[in-house]
């Protein structure tokens, strides 16, 4: 899978991406960071096919499926068909379909709700959901748009660990789109930072620490994180100060204070 | 309870002012009078063929109204030129009472079947087309892109998934539309009265004869066949719905 060249204007004729070469081998996992408007989400949607970039050419993968920020479950159906679904739209007979469905259930331990429907389930059980979605497909390149965003810490964590598992044991690409760089780094084989106005991107870093890792303990992890942080931090105040122009001064060092809110940019 | 108390009552009140002749009976008969009457009009059978020529009539409206106004609201829903200019008429029309549509069905018609079906039809139309329409524009966009993502092309994105998600918006058209068609059609039978005859007839019909008992019975026929229609049918219908997708009846 890969982008070359790739750039993307939106109808409206903002430049969304700009000289995007991006290369996905088999079976890696990729996080895409960067502040907002930098273009992440886009990229995906290119990467996924689920837009034509009006710029460059993308490979995409050959059964490549998306998890959006929110599940997007249809609530006339129950989790086992809304999983269902996309082998429904492919005409694979009922039996089958379910016995699929029911795997996939299973491996986001899900399988007891199968019956239950999307409003009875809390959040973190609809992005499992929806995650189960992707995974019926059997899909080559696994893409995850801020999946997590919207769920509470701990959720998060446990949701975290669970898809790191089912990569490694499914062997998959797979891109995660996220505003954490802590999540990035805890999880993937590469950190693609980008930077906003135009999208674009500006580090590309392998990281080599083993799983399971802690950001907070690991010294490769740590250089990395602040690194990388520095960078973020940088280019978040070098779009602020063009968004705000004026009425934008760095407050004294701006750096510092985005390092004491964490990763949470 | 509360409320059949309050019903009990006004029925009571109504039999005590009868009783007590405050208005002469030509103006206000009793209760008793008016279930005879009501009675009369099933013995001879008039009661029973003008619900049926008045059920078929605003059935065949009100069908044809559901077809068209789900989809010309699609197509509205889904075509930016078309809501800009067809939208705007539809809009606008709305608001015309559907009575106004009579003259007009007249002339073009005569007085016949086909003037009450359009008065009908034209009742309900808008009131489907646009619920129907905003029905699709509220839907959320992830609903799209997870089924363009899941592999819906054409057909399947309509059949699959646009038109089970409006189904909560649909309900809510199916009902105004009846309550519209149903207004329409009495309206319409009122100022018709060489036809065959409906309930609205009957109706004129009392108020020719002087026929006051007539003239209540029937008020109180047609306001209980738009309410049972109303209760039996499109609000069950309606929780149904949207117990299913997940929501409450506001």
């Amino acid at each position: 899978m890969r982008a070359q060249g790739v750039g993307h204007r939106y109808p409206g004729g903002t430049l969304a991406l700009e000289g995007i070469d991006l290369a996905i081998p088999n079976g890696e996992f990729v996080a895409l960071i960067g502040p907002s408007g930098c273009g992440k989400s886009t990229l995906l949607s290119l990467l996924a096919g689920l837009e034509t970039p009006t710029e460059g050419s993308i490979v995409s993968a050959q059964r490549p499926a998306v998890v959006f920020q929110e599940a997007a479950l249809y609530p006339w159906k129950n989790v086992l068909d809304n999983v269902a679904f996309g082998l429904e739209l492919r005409g694979v007979s009922k039996a089958e379909r379910q016995a699929r469905a029911t795997a996939a259930l299973k491996k986001v331990h899900l399988s007891r709700f199968a019956q239950a429907f999307p409003h009875e389930l809390s959040g973190g059980m609809r992005q499992r959901a929806a995650i189960a979605r992707a995974l019926v497909l059997e899909p080559d390149a696994l893409f995850l748009d801020e999946p997590f965003a919207a769920l509470d810490a701990q959720t998060r964590t446990l949701l975290q660990a669970e898809l790191l598992t089912l990569w490694q044991r499914e062997k998959m690409r797979v891109v995660l789109v996220t505003h954490s760089l802590d999540e990035a780094l805890a999880m993937a084989d590469r950190v693609v930072l980008m930077a906003a106005q135009p999208g674009r991107i500006l580090e590309d870093v392998r990281v080599d620490a083993p799983r399971p890792r802690d950001p907070r303990t690991s010294p490769v992890l740590l250089a990395l994180h602040e690194r990388l942080l520095a960078r973020l931090s940088q280019e978040v105040a070098r779009v602020a100060a063009v968004e705000y122009d004026t009425d934008w001064s760095a407050p004294a060092p701006a750096q510092e204070l985005l390092e004491e809110a964490g990763s949470g940019i | 309870m509360l409320r059949g108390g309050f019903y009990c009552l006004l029925v009571g009140l109504w039999w005590l002012a009868t009783a007590r002749r405050v208005w002469p009976p030509y103006l206000l008969p009793s209760p008793k009078e008016v279930a005879v009457s009501l009675g009369e009009a099933l013995r001879d059978g008039s009661l029973l063929s003008a619900l049926g020529t008045s059920a078929a009539r605003v059935g065949v409206g009100y069908g044809l109204a559901l077809v068209v106004g789900t989809v010309v609201g699609l197509l509205l829903a889904r075509s930016r030129p078309l809501d800009a200019t067809l939208g705007s008429v539809v809009t606008g029309l709305q608001s015309l009472p559907s009575i106004c549509w009579f003259p007009l069905a007249l002339l073009w018609f005569g007085l016949n079947e086909r003037a009450v079906l359009f008065v009908v039809v034209m009742g309900a139309l808008f009131a489907v087309i646009l619920e129907v329409r905003s029905g699709v524009r509220n839907l959320p966009p992830l609903w799209l892109r997870a089924a363009q993502m899941l592999g819906a092309r054409g057909p399947q994105l309509w059949f699959k998934v646009l038109l089970p998600a409006i189904l909560p918006a649909f309900a809510s058209g199916m009902r105004q539309g009846w309550a519209f068609a149903w207004r329409s059609l009495m309206a319409a039978e009122l100022l018709s009265q060489s036809l065959r005859r409906g309930v609205g007839h009957l109706l004129a019909n009392g108020r020719d004869l002087n026929d006051m008992a007539l003239v209540l019975g029937m008020m109180g026929v047609i306001l209980a066949l738009g309410l049972l229609v109303d209760a039996l049918l499109f609000r069950p219908l309606e929780r149904l719905i949207l117990r299913r997708w997940g929501g409450t009846l506001a």
